[in-house]
């Protein structure tokens, strides 16, 4: 069972969407670096991902690593969210026919996935459509 | 620099080999490449090998096939870039002769994946992607290529008959490389009905589960003239990294990290993509050997998918891409990839491809990528 520790330290990314602003080119990376990625830039300001966006890819997976088994076939995107950041996550509450690039969806608070019977339960965000 | 050439090459027959462990399956390829190229000394081994940990639960490899290739104490190296592994081991081996720090280097690449459940390979191979932003959401390697593929589907029309045309042609090369896993040809409306993995990837789609090793010897070009065959150059070789997290590309539909590798590779050359007579490619997945061919320059970018409909990357076309079957019909033990890849381009140099000998080889390339284009290798072969 892996140290709980690996969880809780991304607790602000996954459940309150904390990234960072680079303070010299204005580039929004999340999760949060040290080093701007464009700029290099070393200072940040605080920033909360936008909570809406639009897709700009997706797929259903149907073959699932382990502890995702039980919930195959379930459906991943990447959105753009409003803020420019992309972000991947879990697409829920949609119908796999209706899954198109540009869809409109928003983000939600959801249970992820369960580390096993001794393990933790993930949670997480999730792309629902609006 | 000094100038470099590979002297010898090895390989052997590529499957499920459920009777043959890591270590026996490495010594069976290395020992070929050093019988090829007739030496019986080698100064330094690389190997690639992307998660033996995972896959085997063995660490500390380079050692331990040194040990069993009889070759202690010379130093050795396990390099590791996901599916790049290989073709990182060969660049590494590459410095190593032309710096002149060693004259003659067995580079090996090696995975032995068949000893864990389908389950477990596709969690390993997944380590490749970004664990805690992919992986956590329960994205699977097709899942990423599935997600790259809609995207250049949407950005230029490519079509899912257009992807199923890669399988076939990379099986119809296999049919002809007794040494691949799958040598047997499979028709595009079979790859089209093949169950779906990721959509829209299907089954057919996606290189398989493979145990197998590669493995080739580089001396100085003054050494390689001495033996009597056929001289093999290594006249370019480029890297490049990009990021691992596909979410985090300017745009998903093109693999900068290939298009970085091959330039620096070719302008080390001192050629153009033109000048090429075949290619090796890493056809993980369909998508990924159209994406390739843009990001090279083989195709326009955005008409990967008009190339191989045109037939120009088939083996009588143009511009031939994976002979050999490709990762898709020859089977995918991720590390030896890389270096399999440059074992099937001497063959062709040497005019020793037999039935699947593009006419007149003179100029190889060979492209080589880990996790979604997160790392990419090219190498450029001439011969002389």
């Amino acid at each position: 069972m892996p140290n709980p520790a690996k969880n809780w330290r991304e607790i602000p990314q996954r459940y309150r969407l904390e990234a960072g602003t680079c303070k010299n080119c204005g580039h929004v990376s999340f999760p949060p670096r040290l080093v701007c990625p464009r700029c290099g830039g070393r200072e940040f300001a605080p920033h909360t991902l936008a909570g809406a966006g639009e897709l700009v890819t997706y797929t259903v997976i149907r073959v699932a690593p382990g502890s995702f088994e039980d919930q195959a076939p379930y459906a991943v995107g990447i959105a753009a969210l409003e803020d420019g950041v992309k972000l991947t996550a879990q697409v829920v509450d949609c119908d796999f026919s209706a899954l198109k690039v540009g869809m409109r969806v928003r983000l939600e608070f959801r249970r992820v996935s369960e580390e096993g019977p001794a393990g933790v339960i993930n949670y997480g965000y999730k792309f629902v459509p609006v | 620099m000094r100038d470099v050439a590979v002297i010898g090459i090895g390989m052997t027959k590529w499957g499920e080999l459920w009777e043959k462990s890591l270590r026996t399956i490495f010594v069976e390829s290395a020992l070929l490449a050093l019988e090829d190229a007739g030496v019986d000394r080698i100064d330094s081994m690389v190997v690639g090998c992307m998660s033996s940990g995972l896959f085997v639960g063995q660490e500390h490899l380079a050692s331990l096939l040194a040990d069993y290739l009889g070759r202690t104490p010379v130093p050795a190296a396990r390099v590791e870039s996901a599916c790049a592994s290989g073709g990182l081991a060969l660049r590494q081996g590459f410095i190593e002769v032309a710096s002149g720090a060693s004259d003659i280097v067995l580079v090996g690449g090696v995975e032995k994946m068949t000893d864990v459940t389908g389950c477990e390979a596709t969690y390993a191979l997944g380590t490749a992607a970004d664990q805690e932003y992919e992986g956590f959401h329960g994205l699977t390697f097709p899942g990423l290529y599935a997600m790259m593929a809609v995207a250049h589907m949407h950005k230029y029309g490519t079509t899912r008959r257009q992807m199923a045309l890669v399988a076939a042609k990379n099986h119809e090369n296999g049919s002809k490389n007794p040494l691949a896993q799958f040598p047997f040809k499979v028709s595009v409306e079979a790859v089209l009905d093949s169950v779906l993995v990721a959509d829209p990837l299907r089954i057919l789609d996606c290189s398989p589960i493979t145990d197998g090793a590669a493995a080739v010897v580089l001396a100085p070009v003054e050494t390689a003239k001495a033996l009597k065959k056929p001289v093999v150059r290594i006249v370019g070789t480029g890297q490049a990294t990009d990021t691992i997290a596909l979410s985090a590309r300017r745009d998903l539909a093109w693999l900068e990290s290939t298009y970085q590798a091959g330039r620096k590779a070719l302008a080390m050359a001192g050629r153009a993509i033109g000048d090429i007579d075949l290619f090796e490619v890493h056809d993980c997945f369909t998508i990924a050997e159209i994406m390739v061919t843009e990001a090279l320059g083989i195709a326009e970018k955005g008409k990967g998918g008009r190339a191989v409909e045109d037939g120009l990357t088939a083996l009588g076309g143009k511009a031939p891409v994976n002979p050999s079957g490709g990762l898709k019909a020859k089977g995918h033990p991720v590390g030896a990839t890389g270096v399999a890849q440059a074992v099937e381009i001497v063959k062709q140099l040497r005019g020793e491809a037999g039935a699947r000998q593009v006419k007149n080889a003179r100029r190889g390339l060979s492209q080589n990528m880990g996790g979604t284009g997160g790392s990419a290798l090219v190498h450029v072969f001439e011969a002389d």
